[in-house]
């Protein structure tokens, strides 16, 4: 038997993309948190936190992109034309993002500007992927594999909602995420953020799951209509475990718990949107099928791509591993 | 905001506006990893103190450079969905594994190991911290590898083939990669690269030996950066007169288009110094020209027949104006830096290599000059393709988005305003970093940062590896 060449690189995307979403997400959601952290030192630390990993991280943003281009060429051109504002607006947030972590460093008088920047950088970043998010459940118009609508279709009600759900994900992951790094007042005040945005994205990822059902008849019928029903149920099922493993876990004083619910959360959300859009790739537009490139492409990329993402993951492994443990306030610092 | 501008143009400016900009980050910092690898190697060896510090010193300004090369990659990488949805359409099969082969074996290689290159040598040990610094510079090599495999595609088209939407598919990978003109540019500009990073330690160098003659760390510098200027920009230009003459092979209407040549030379073709284009009466305006010398450089003989601008359609010729004068630009500061090349060699001779201080202010002089080069020999290569993505098979204007003007001009403003901004205060916290005075027991204000360790505990089981003299930290 061949093996489905198209379905396989929907696979590898989608894991690029959902890597990059879990370990960005934490990146930016530290960069969000930023107001809430008025202390200089405190700061210091929390970027100090995800400086050795943030570039490694936000690579996956690249691959997911990159993979596009390779596999699904028709799908990169039409949905970053039909999300050309958004996606423009994301690209800058994470220009400034991206410099802050040194440059916050290199001046005195004008650091704080950088710590404004990292904060501002970081939420529209994360608004922008959450609005690029609730265009595409919401659908893109697509006319002769050429992008055919309007300039402002991505904004609507329900794209604003998801941007501010992203925002918020993002924040909860990077609250444990500092739950886990930190110490002291540092960790206390990370925890109760970890409480309210966790209550924050849980009502939000309810509310998108059931607004989105009514946005398209097809979401609609693998959500609630029998038998598949029964599969898709597994879905709330295991998010109501993983809200209990982050309540218990914050409640409870434990570190590393309340950061793997958190992306559990996230991962299985994403099983929950793949649940979807499957078989299509940009939904009711293009199925993954018809947007492939040839054969030739995808075999040619899949060599290395099987070769060398658990490479990568192994090395990513290892410089995770290095930079482990609790940060040292009193280490590194004049 | 269109200004006047049709979507197509202003998708131009908005992407050669990106590009130079992200060009200028890797141009430097593709040097300066491979720099660093050879100094903490010198480190490691003769455990000369001078050496630590050295890479101390660079690490900090590469670090600063390849945050702002990241960033304005990745801006690249979405730029052609955004602004080029139908080349990206049409040629995503061909050019997209290659990039994605640049992502896998390139972005991920130095992302993953720069974390412990700049703040991991005492939780790592000095053996690995070494393999990281290695690894990083290999990734900068590999990554210029693939991304101009894919721009050299785009210029000398091979081993494709068009199916029935007119797509690109590919046919021979081996063909598509090694593509006729890719030998030579990526040789070409990966020396671009060295010779960039040199002629900037150079300068460094030269600063602090015009303070201070006898500082150490000045002279170890700007003696290493002046064995590059002798020995590499002989080879730049070799590399270079090669490369014109595969220009010539393949796309003969910019070598005319560079060489201000609008008439066909059916016996021998003049070599035009300086002149100024006049597009519209198609003619070199004042031109100075030696006779024959044209033909004698680009087919070795002097009368030799040379195809003019006349000899093609109109519709398929490029501008003449920028490639003419970019190309003139890098050609002189090639000429330019071989002078400094030749003239530290005597200077070394005579052993005035630290005390010639015409010779240090010359060197201080040419610090931005690669930058030049570098950005005037893209102009010269890219201006020249025109009117063509894909070289003689797809238009500029078949491959631009359904964007509208007022869009495209809109982003192109942010982008403008965004990048003056961040990356001139890059740029500006660079040469306060340079200027920094380079010493053995130097611990400088603005020298903190998260390279301090990254204030983090050692793991337990790295605790024992670490070697008192080998602290990055210990200031
Ligand atoms: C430090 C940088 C630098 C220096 C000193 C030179 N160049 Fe260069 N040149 C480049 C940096 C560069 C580049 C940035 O690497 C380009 C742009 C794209 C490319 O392929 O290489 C380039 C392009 C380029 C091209 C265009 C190739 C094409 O058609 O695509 C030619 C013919 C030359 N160069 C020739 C020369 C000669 C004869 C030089 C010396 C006298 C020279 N270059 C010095
Ligand atoms: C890094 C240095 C580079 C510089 C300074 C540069 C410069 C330019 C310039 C000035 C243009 C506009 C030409 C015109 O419209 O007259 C252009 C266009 C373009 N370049 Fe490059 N370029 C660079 C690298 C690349 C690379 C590596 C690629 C491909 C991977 C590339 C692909 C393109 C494309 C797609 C366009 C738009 C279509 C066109 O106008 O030709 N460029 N570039
Ligand atoms: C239009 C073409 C280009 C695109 C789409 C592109 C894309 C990118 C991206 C996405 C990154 C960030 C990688 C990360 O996340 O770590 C990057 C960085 C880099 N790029 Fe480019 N790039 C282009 C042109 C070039 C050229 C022409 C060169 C060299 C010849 C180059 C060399 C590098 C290097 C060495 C880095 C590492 C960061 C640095 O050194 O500053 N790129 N590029």
């Amino acid at each position: 038997m061949a093996i489905d060449l198209p379905t396989v690189w929907a696979g590898i995307i989608a894991f690029s993309v959902l890597a990059y979403v879990v370990l960005d997400g934490f990146d930016l959601g530290v960069g969000i948190l930023f107001p809430f952290f008025p202390h200089r030192g405190d700061r210091d630390l929390m970027t100090n936190s995800i400086a050795p990993v943030w570039d490694g991280n936000e690579t996956w943003l690249v691959m997911g992109g990159g993979g596009l281009l390779a596999a699904f060429p028709v799908v990169y051109g039409t949905v970053l034309s039909a999300l050309y504002m958004p996606i423009i607006l994301m690209l800058l947030g994470l220009v400034f993002r991206g410099v802050a972590f040194e440059f916050r460093w290199r001046t005195i008088r004008g650091s704080i500007w950088w710590d404004v920047g990292f904060w501002l950088g970081s939420t529209v970043a994360a608004f922008c992927q959450g609005i690029a998010l609730g265009a595409l459940v919401q659908g893109i118009t697509i006319v002769d594999r050429s992008y055919a609508g309007g300039w402002w279709d991505w904004l609507t009600p329900f794209t604003i909602l998801t941007g501010l759900a992203v925002v918020i994900g993002y924040a909860l992951l990077g609250a444990t995420w500092l739950n886990l790094k930190t110490t002291g007042s540092l960790q206390a005040r990370a925890r109760t953020l970890s409480m309210i945005t966790g209550a924050g994205t849980l009502g939000l990822i309810g509310i998108v799951s059931l607004w989105s059902p009514f946005i398209n008849a097809s979401y609609f019928e693998r959500w609630f209509a029998f038998p598949a029903a029964y599969y898709s149920a597994f879905v709330p099922l295991m998010l109501a475990g993983c809200a209990f493993a982050l309540w218990q876990g914050l409640t409870a004083d434990k570190h590393l718990q309340p950061f793997l619910a958190a992306l559990g959360l996230f991962v299985i959300s994403f099983v929950g949107i793949g649940i979807s859009f499957y078989p299509y790739i940009v939904p009711t537009a293009l199925t993954i099928e018809e947007a492939a490139a040839p054969d030739s492409s995808l075999q040619f990329l899949l060599v290395g791509a099987v070769v060398l993402i658990p490479v990568i993951l192994a090395y990513t492994g290892y410089a995770y591993w290095v930079f482990r443990g609790k940060m040292d306030p009193e280490e590194g610092y004049h | 905001m269109d200004y006047g501008l049709t979507a197509e143009m202003l998708a131009r400016i908005q992407f050669a506006f990106t590009v130079s900009f992200h060009f200028i980050f890797p141009a430097f910092s593709i040097g300066t990893a491979s720099y660093l690898a050879v100094l903490n190697g010198l480190w490691l060896w003769k455990r000369d103190p001078a050496y630590l510090k050295l890479f101390e010193y660079w690490k900090t300004i590469f670090a600063v450079t390849f945050g702002m090369g990241v960033v304005s990659g990745i801006v690249m990488s979405y730029q052609f969905g955004t602004n080029w949805s139908v080349f990206s359409e049409r040629a995503g099969a061909v050019i997209g594994p290659l990039m994605g082969y640049e992502i896998l074996t390139a972005f991920f290689l130095e992302a993953g190991f720069l974390g412990i290159m700049l703040f991991g040598r005492k939780r790592v040990g000095d053996t690995l911290h070494m393999v990281a610094v290695v690894v990083v510079a290999i990734g900068t090599l590999i990554s210029a590898t693939w991304i101009l495999s894919v721009n050299s595609w785009m210029h000398t088209p091979a081993g494709y083939g068009i199916d029935a939407n007119g797509n690109f598919v590919p046919e021979d990978w081996w063909a598509i990669v090694f593509n006729p003109s890719f030998p030579y540019r990526l040789v070409h500009t990966v020396l671009a690269a060295f010779l960039t990073t040199a002629f900037v330690v150079g300068a460094v160098g030269a600063f602090h030996l015009l303070r201070d003659r006898t500082n150490r760390q000045a002279q170890i510098m700007f003696s290493m950066a002046m064995w590059m200027a002798a020995i590499v920009t002989p080879m730049q230009i070799f590399a270079g007169d090669m490369h014109g003459l595969n220009t010539l092979e393949h796309q003969p209407a910019k070598i005319a288009a560079m060489e201000g040549h609008f008439e066909s030379h059916p016996d021998g073709a003049p070599l035009i110094l300086f002149g100024i284009p006049n597009e519209a009466e198609q003619r070199i305006e004042y031109g100075i020209e030696i006779p024959k010398l044209s033909s004698l450089i680009l087919k070795h003989d002097l009368n030799a027949p040379l195809e003019g601008l006349d000899a093609f359609p109109e519709d398929e010729r490029p501008p003449v104006m920028i490639p003419f004068f970019a190309f003139r630009i890098m050609v002189g500061i090639g000429f330019l830096m071989l002078g400094v090349g030749v003239w530290s060699l005597w200077a070394r001779y005579r052993k005035t290599l630290y005390t010639n201080g015409l010779l240090h202010r010359a060197a201080l002089v040419m610090g931005p000059s690669g930058f030049v080069a570098v950005l005037a020999g893209w102009f010269t290569t890219e201006v020249g393709r025109q009117p063509f993505t894909v070289y003689g098979l797809m238009r500029t204007s078949e491959s631009l988005s359904p964007v509208d003007a007022p869009a495209v001009g809109a982003s192109l403003t942010a982008f403008v305003v965004v990048y003056f901004l961040v990356f001139g205060a890059g740029v500006f916290y660079l040469l306060r970093l340079m200027k920094r005075t380079p010493m053995v027991d130097d611990d400088h204000e603005l020298d903190k940062g998260p390279h301090r360790a990254a204030g983090i505990n050692p793991g337990p089981a790295q605790e024992d590896t670490i070697r008192a003299g080998a602290s990055s930290h210990g200031h």
